[in-house]
């Protein structure tokens, strides 16, 4: 025994040394590269995310117009967006029904629209670039769009619902406008969501389905039973996806009319106080915190589920 | 050969990553520096301009090139060029830069972000009348700005119309509000409004405002050193909200061209609005096109005061070439320049008193009679008070008033509100 183990010991022995040289040292060369490859993203982290961030956070206690020396003032901009300000609580209630809408309507319809076109209907392709098509479009294209079918006067939209001696005002009646930007942006996220549906229904193992018949499920139980399940990934990629878009939705309502009257949203009321003229950086960077502490709380909810599910 | 693929692939990396962070430092230091003039003389003149539009664009171009000054252009957008200013009057700037005259002139002047250029006004000044050279004056007494042109706001209407259904220009408030009546019962859709941008519907505050309660209150208001909730400024939305039932719908919703369209189709009467609405307007339908002065709402004011932004130029603080600059704006202030601009635009009048006005159209005309006759100009709200008070409370505020006049009393008072906190910071 005590013969053997030298023996075993030995023979790997002439090979250890290099393998650790290899590995378990570095050299001063590998240092510098390890170095230089993560310094150089920890240094963009640091530099383009969380140097501003943390910049936000302390510049929201504080008045500064860009020009003045920066002057700290507590809790006021806090006060002033909370309690003054009549734009924000409109705002905050608009990004969350931004965010039912389309977690509660489009994702849905979208997922809708891919099953069916995943059964290989005629003209599947016309249909698919179709509803894809929104996607590509610019923001101010959209806007161009919402213009030509929402205006009161000369828009398609009263034409065709036969209201034109009492037309709708789609855009300017802040008790509907939301709910007509919706229908643009839903417009959007459907085309998005189906398309990365699709991409996930094609890779489901055909063999779930027929072995879910042979079981002798029906169409929708199979479907709901076997095929959503499979899903999985894609659900997550889309929740995080619909999430991000209800909380920077900007583009479309800023197009329409920049950001107002029925339209107000958090991260068009942060532009409308920093980006401009305005120039009131304390009070814009305490509605980013806000808005940051709420994605925050999406982020780490959205990183628990995925660490605890991410084992089996 | 066991190392080589090991060290050729860590090599490969190390290239990789020197590659990029090459290109990623020079880039990120890119994008924080404005693009600077490459070379340029000694005797070059740098001038940042916002007249990023074809038409007006090439017609300052040609003003420029007949200066007899080396002038190099830099034109951003317009509406880029308004919201980077502050940070570009701190940075590089041109030497000479477009801008507005009033408040917004003032802000930059006190901030010390601009020269003063009043030994150019003792040569220039004969040629304007007192109340423009109050627009061009710094809260200091000294000259900060020279007026290229201007563009009066007052009640647009077509003449065919009026002849057509016997109205007659009103002359007080209440004679306007029994005319915007009748248009109404005539099957008209009364006074066209088109304030989705938030900031066609200030001037009809800021007209009822000056003539109910003067020039002066008005000013001192816009400079926030009034409250808001004043029982003046309550009465302006009182007297408001008398005509509101008689806009067309839907104010907040439609663009000013739209309601501009409105105007020339002849679906509505009447239309607040500054001499640019003449841009949807062509041929024989132009002809058409008058104006009268805003009506009078107390004998003590009048029609004493005239809206008519200016639009013009001011020097950065320190000009590379200060004698250059000096003599390209005696020269934009000059009566040749403005009328040669003002060829390519007719929805403007000249600044200059000497300015040759034969070719201009009747509505130019009417404008040197109204804007000579006026004691006062006052410059539109965005241009007269804090750009921060006019774009995040006065216009939300404003399209609020529309959508719900009756609340006079909660609007001030949080109107007020957020005066307080934005006229300290």
């Amino acid at each position: 025994m005590t013969i053997v183990v030298p023996d075993v010991v030995d023979e790997p022995a002439p090979r250890k040394p290099t393998r650790r040289r290899r590995v378990g040292r570095f050299t001063p060369r590998d240092v510098a590269v390890v170095g230089v490859l993560l310094g150089i993203p920890v240094a963009l982290d640091v530099l383009l995310i969380w140097g501003p961030t943390l910049a936000s956070v302390g510049l929201s206690f504080t008045s500064w117009d860009l020009v003045k020396p920066i002057k700290p003032v507590g809790t006021q901009n806090y006060e002033y967006i909370f309690d003054t300000y009549p734009k924000f609580w409109p705002a905050f209630q608009h990004n969350v029904l931004w965010l039912l809408f389309l977690a509660l309507v489009a994702t849905p319809f979208g997922l809708l629209l891919a099953v069916l076109l995943d059964k290989q209907v005629r003209l599947t392709r016309f249909y698919q670039t179709t509803l894809y098509l929104p996607v590509v479009l610019s923001l101010a294209v959209v806007g161009f769009i919402a213009q030509l079918i929402y205006s009161r006067d000369y828009g398609v939209l009263n034409a065709v619902i036969g209201r034109t001696d009492n037309p709708v005002d789609w855009i300017g009646d802040p008790s509907i406008n939301l709910w007509a930007v919706l229908v643009l942006v839903g417009w959007r996220h459907v085309g998005y969501v189906m398309l990365l549906y699709l991409a996930g229904l094609k890779a489901v193992d055909p063999t779930l389905k027929e072995a879910a018949a042979i079981d002798g499920a029906n169409e929708v139980q199979t479907f709901l039973r076997v095929v959503f399940h499979a899903l999985r990934p894609v659900h997550v990629i889309v929740l995080v996806i619909t999430f991000i878009e209800a909380l920077r939705a900007f583009d479309v309502a800023y197009a329409i009319n920049r950001g107002r009257n029925g339209l107000e949203l958090l991260s068009v009321l942060v532009t409308d106080h920093i980006v401009g003229e305005a120039s009131l950086i304390g009070i814009g960077s305490a509605i980013a915190v806000v808005m940051l502490v709420i994605s925050t709380v999406f982020i780490i909810t959205y990183l628990t589920q995925a660490f605890r599910q991410d084992p089996r | 050969m066991v190392y080589s693929p090991a060290l050729s692939r860590r090599t490969l990396l190390r290239g990789a990553a020197l590659g990029a962070g090459a290109f990623a430092v020079p880039a990120a230091l890119v994008a924080c520096e404005k693009p600077t003039s490459t070379g340029g003389g000694a005797n070059e003149v740098t001038f940042g301009s916002n007249y990023s539009d074809a038409v007006p664009k090439q017609a300052l171009a040609d003003v420029l090139a007949a200066s007899g000054v080396n002038v190099k252009v830099n034109t951003v957008d317009h509406n880029t060029f308004q919201e980077n200013l502050t940070r570009y009057l701190q940075t590089t700037p041109d030497d000479v830069f477009t801008w507005f005259a009033g408040y917004r002139m003032q802000y930059f002047a006190a901030q010390g972000l601009s020269m003063d250029i009043s030994d150019v006004w003792s040569e220039i000044g004969g040629n304007f009348s007192p109340a423009l050279r109050a627009a061009s004056t710094g809260a200091d007494g000294k000259q900060y700005f020279v007026p290229f042109y201007y563009y009066p706001w007052a009640v647009f209407y077509r003449k065919s119309v009026f002849a057509e259904k016997g109205y007659s220009i009103p002359k007080t408030w209440d004679e306007y509000k029994a005319l915007a009546a009748k248009m109404k019962s005539d099957g008209l859709e009364g006074i066209s409004l088109g304030n989705k941008d938030g900031w066609p519907a200030m001037g009809t505050f800021d007209y009822i405002n000056m003539r109910l309660n003067g020039y002066d209150f008005h000013i001192s208001l816009m400079a926030g050193k009034e409250s808001w909730e004043d029982a003046k400024v309550k009465q302006v939305f009182s007297l408001w909200r008398e005509i509101v039932p008689l806009y067309q719908a839907g104010a907040n919703g439609r663009t000013w061209q739209e309601g501009a369209q409105s105007l020339a189709q002849k679906k509505t009467g009447l239309y607040v609005l500054g001499m640019f609405v003449g841009q949807q307007f062509q041929g024989a339908d132009y002809e058409d096109l008058d104006y009268f002065p805003f009506p009078v709402i107390t004998e003590a004011n009048g029609q004493d005061a005239i809206e008519a932004p200016i639009d013009g130029f001011m020097l950065s603080k320190s000009p590379k070439n200060v004698a250059g600059s000096k003599q390209l704006l005696k020269y934009l202030g000059g009566a040749e320049a403005q009328v040669k601009y003002l060829k390519s635009d007719p929805n403007n009048v000249a600044t200059n008193n000497k300015a040759d006005t034969s070719g201009y159209n009747a509505l130019q005309k009417k404008a040197i009679e109204m804007v000579s006759s006026a004691k006062h100009i006052s410059q539109f709200l965005d241009r007269d008070t804090v750009p921060a008070f006019a774009s995040t409370v006065m216009i939300p505020s404003l399209q609020s008033f529309l959508n719900n006049p009756a609340d006079v009393d909660g609007l001030c008072k949080k109107i007020e509100e957020q005066k307080k906190t934005i006229f300290t910071t």
